[in-house]
């Protein structure tokens, strides 16, 4: 079968061969957690512990009463020592616990364990799904429950478990999909009992035999789940780029995927969500890539939440000397770090590495016109008109050509001759529109 | 362990590709066309390209250099403009005049605008435009073999004199340096399209109007497909990224356009040739193509 794919988009060089083969292994027991007390896009919350309080690892020590929101849960048995100001991977500035790990961990998240879906209805699943702090993992941190409760005038048809990972150098979903395919086919049931869908449908990019295979194999029994492969090209993963190349199905603009009748989810999400129902299990670990030619050692390791990238970083057997850049996330979307110091969060699913060689100066030369960024954007925006609009606070010109649109892929920067931060200035203007329309209102 | 980490905003990677890189493209893809015409035009060619590229190269160095800017000759923009504008001369050309030419292409064709990027025309036909105003018996006089002949199209037009097509193709005919060979041309875009460096839809669009147009209008389709500076034109000035819209569908229109415009000058036009101004007027309607041609932003309702 022809893998389906989107129109326009890039082809950069993947590198996942640095860790791909490399099996899930459990990081070291951290000494200490420093657990940020907002791991979701929504509303902040409120710790439930104080200082000089035990703990126990599962247990919840950050929520709030409102709907979208996610709570935070303790990644390790232990006594919290502070309540501090920490800068988290997206370089926000937050409340976080921390925790000095004891000298060893009990499992205790007061969670109650269902062997299977048929006792559960869908307000019982997204309790579950929202009691065990699920967000999204593919790094966006948009809380699943949330995503699940279909509003009244909506109705959905398909779950599309995001299986891509077409950012370079990541394998964290791959060796999910290859080493837990059952529990993201009991996840996919969940997320589609809890949104009322009667199709599932698992995208995974051409260049992940091995997870085609593994979950193929899963869903041989399922007649309502079908994996289907996917051309390797990025931003296969952005959904509305998956949802178009699987359904045929365009997301209207300034609107979700509900509008068209689909949930996607993380494939890792959906690992999550069955590890919450089978074994009351909070989102308190997570799987991550740590990689580049900047790592000594390349690992796929499963991490407690609040575990700093440095010592992450160590286990993978430190930077090596010519390490230039640190990057939470893949090399297309991920943040640059200034420092190791700075917790794992639910959403980090890759430290990348880069080295001096690899990180080049760019001075930007003047644009040429060559389209290029017109011709690799997914979106179909006109990122070199868009930045000339920007430049200027062209503000009328800047809504008109869509850029609210944008999906800050970054193909259009990749692709530019002239090296012009381009999905940069489309940031600041869209964030200029979004300012000039909360005046408004 | 070191905390001095470079901090960017995203993407990490960039593609390989630079401005200079496909500038210097260009180049390479245009020696076919250079080395036909030192075959069929002796050393007389290499002088007049030498002339035009020096002329160009300098007068982009000086004025960077009088304005304080970055000097950006290694870029190899200047070398295309001065290289386009040489091909498009006839081999009797004074250097002097090649020296102008290229001058006026880089000074008023592209520096004045701010330089590259900025310019709303393809210098090197400003350059041309601005000698065949300026120099008019200069620019249309052809010797060729040594003796004096008219171009294929002037012959045409002039005396109805057809020319053989094969000769036509590989260029053993009369014209400006560096148009007559439409083979070593066509050579030089294929380098650059597997390099994937330059756009085919104008040069389709443009080359396959001129080819419709003439047949509908009883001219011979194929003559006015090699003959003069349609190709030379369509494969590498019509494809000046700067000057030519960014859009796919602008690119068709921009395309038709010029080819629409080649047949009305060639056919009912006083000049023989009118590849040169057809694609100078279709570069004035680029804000207006790239304005009516914005794709259609996936999801957007218009």
């Amino acid at each position: 079968m022809k893998a389906l794919t989107f129109k326009q988009g890039i082809h950069p060089e993947y590198n996942k061969e640095l860790t791909k083969d490399k099996p899930l292994k459990n990081a070291k027991r951290p000494e200490e957690v420093i657990i940020p007390l907002k791991q979701h896009i929504g509303a902040p919350l409120k710790p439930l512990v104080q200082k000089g309080d035990q703990v126990e690892m599962g247990q919840k020590i950050a929520d709030s009463d409102s709907f979208v929101c996610a709570p935070i849960h303790a990644s390790i048995s232990g006594k919290v020592t502070e309540l501090r100001k920490v800068s988290d991977p997206a370089g926000n500035i937050v409340e976080a616990v921390v925790i000095k790990a004891a000298a060893e961990d009990n499992f205790n998240s007061g969670l109650e364990k269902h062997e299977n879906l048929e006792t559960l209805d869908s307000a019982k699943i997204k309790e579950i799904i929202r009691e065990a702090g699920i967000v999204g993992m593919g790094g966006a941190m948009f809380p699943t429950h949330v995503k699940v409760s279909i509003p009244d005038d909506k109705k959905v048809d398909y779950v599309i478990l995001n299986g891509a990972e077409c950012e370079p150098y990541l394998t964290v979903d791959h060796r999910v999909m290859v080493e837990r395919p059952k529990s993201i086919v009991f996840g996919l049931q969940a997320l589609m009992k809890a949104s009322g869908a009667d199709k599932g449908i698992i995208g995974i990019e051409e260049n992940k035999p091995e997870a085609i295979a593994s979950m193929t194999d899963a869903v041989a029994t399922e007649n309502n789940i079908e994996v289907k492969s996917l051309e390797t090209k990025y931003p296969q993963g952005g959904e509305k780029m998956l949802i178009n190349a699987i359904i045929g199905r365009e997301v209207p603009a300034g609107g979700l995927p509900l509008d068209v009748g689909v949930v996607v989810c993380n494939t890792s999400t959906a690992a999550a969500v069955a590890d919450a129902i089978r074994d009351g299990k909070p989102l308190y670990e997570r799987s991550i890539t740590i990689t580049g030619n900047g790592i000594d050692s390349p690992q796929n390791l499963i991490y407690r939440i609040g575990t700093t990238i440095g010592e992450l970083v160590e286990q993978a057997g430190g930077l090596t000397a010519d390490a230039a850049k640190v990057i939470t996330g893949g090399p297309m979307m991920g943040a640059a770090q200034k420092s190791l110091n700075v917790p794992g969060v639910k959403g980090t699913s890759g430290i990348l590495v880069l080295t001096k060689d690899q990180v080049e100066d760019y001075e930007p030369e003047p644009c040429i016109k060559c389209a290029r960024c017109v011709d690799a954007c997914p979106m179909f925006l006109m990122p070199t008109q868009l930045v000339n609009y920007a430049k200027h606070n062209m503000l009328e010109e800047l809504e008109e050509y869509q850029i609210l649109n944008c999906i800050e892929c970054g193909s259009c920067s990749f692709v530019c001759p002239a090296k012009i931060p381009l999905v940069h200035h489309l940031r600041l203007g869209k964030a200029q529109v979004m300012a000039k329309k909360r005046e408004n209102n | 362990m070191n905390n001095e980490f470079i901090v960017t905003s995203s993407p990490h990677v960039r593609s390989r590709d630079t401005v200079a890189k496909i500038m210097w493209s260009v180049v390479i893809a245009l020696l076919p066309a250079v080395f036909a015409a030192v075959y069929f035009f002796k050393a007389r060619a290499i002088s007049v390209i030498l002339a035009a590229v020096a002329g160009a190269v300098l007068t982009e160095y000086l004025f960077q250099k009088i304005r304080n800017k970055k000097i950006s000759i290694k870029d190899g923009s200047a070398v295309v403009t001065g290289l386009l504008l040489a091909l498009t001369l006839p081999p009797t050309i004074p250097l002097w005049t090649a020296v102008f030419g290229a001058v006026v292409a880089i000074a008023i064709g592209k520096q004045v605008f701010g330089g590259l990027g900025s310019n709303p025309f393809n210098p090197a036909l400003v350059g041309r435009a601005f000698l065949t105003a300026a120099y008019p018996v200069l620019m249309t006089t052809w010797k060729f073999d040594g003796v004096s002949s008219a171009t294929p199209l002037s012959h045409l037009k002039m005396d109805g004199v057809s020319t053989d097509t094969w000769q036509l193709f590989v260029g053993h005919v009369g014209g400006s340096i560096g148009e007559t060979s439409a083979l070593a041309l066509l050579l030089g875009f294929a380098y650059l399209l597997y390099k994937g460096y330059v756009n085919w839809r104008i040069p389709l669009a443009m080359v396959g109007t001129v080819f419709l147009l003439s047949f509908a209008f009883g001219a011979d389709p194929i003559f006015h497909l090699f003959a003069g500076g349609l190709m030379l034109g369509a494969l590498f000035m019509a494809t000046d990224m700067v000057s030519t819209p960014t859009t796919k569908l602008g690119r068709w229109i921009f395309g038709i356009g010029a080819g629409l415009l080649v047949v009305i000058i060639r056919l009912w036009g006083g000049y023989p040739e009118g590849v040169m101004y057809s694609i100078l007027l279709m570069n004035t309607a680029v804000p207006l193509i790239n304005r009516y041609t914005r794709p259609r932003s996936l999801g957007e309702v218009r």
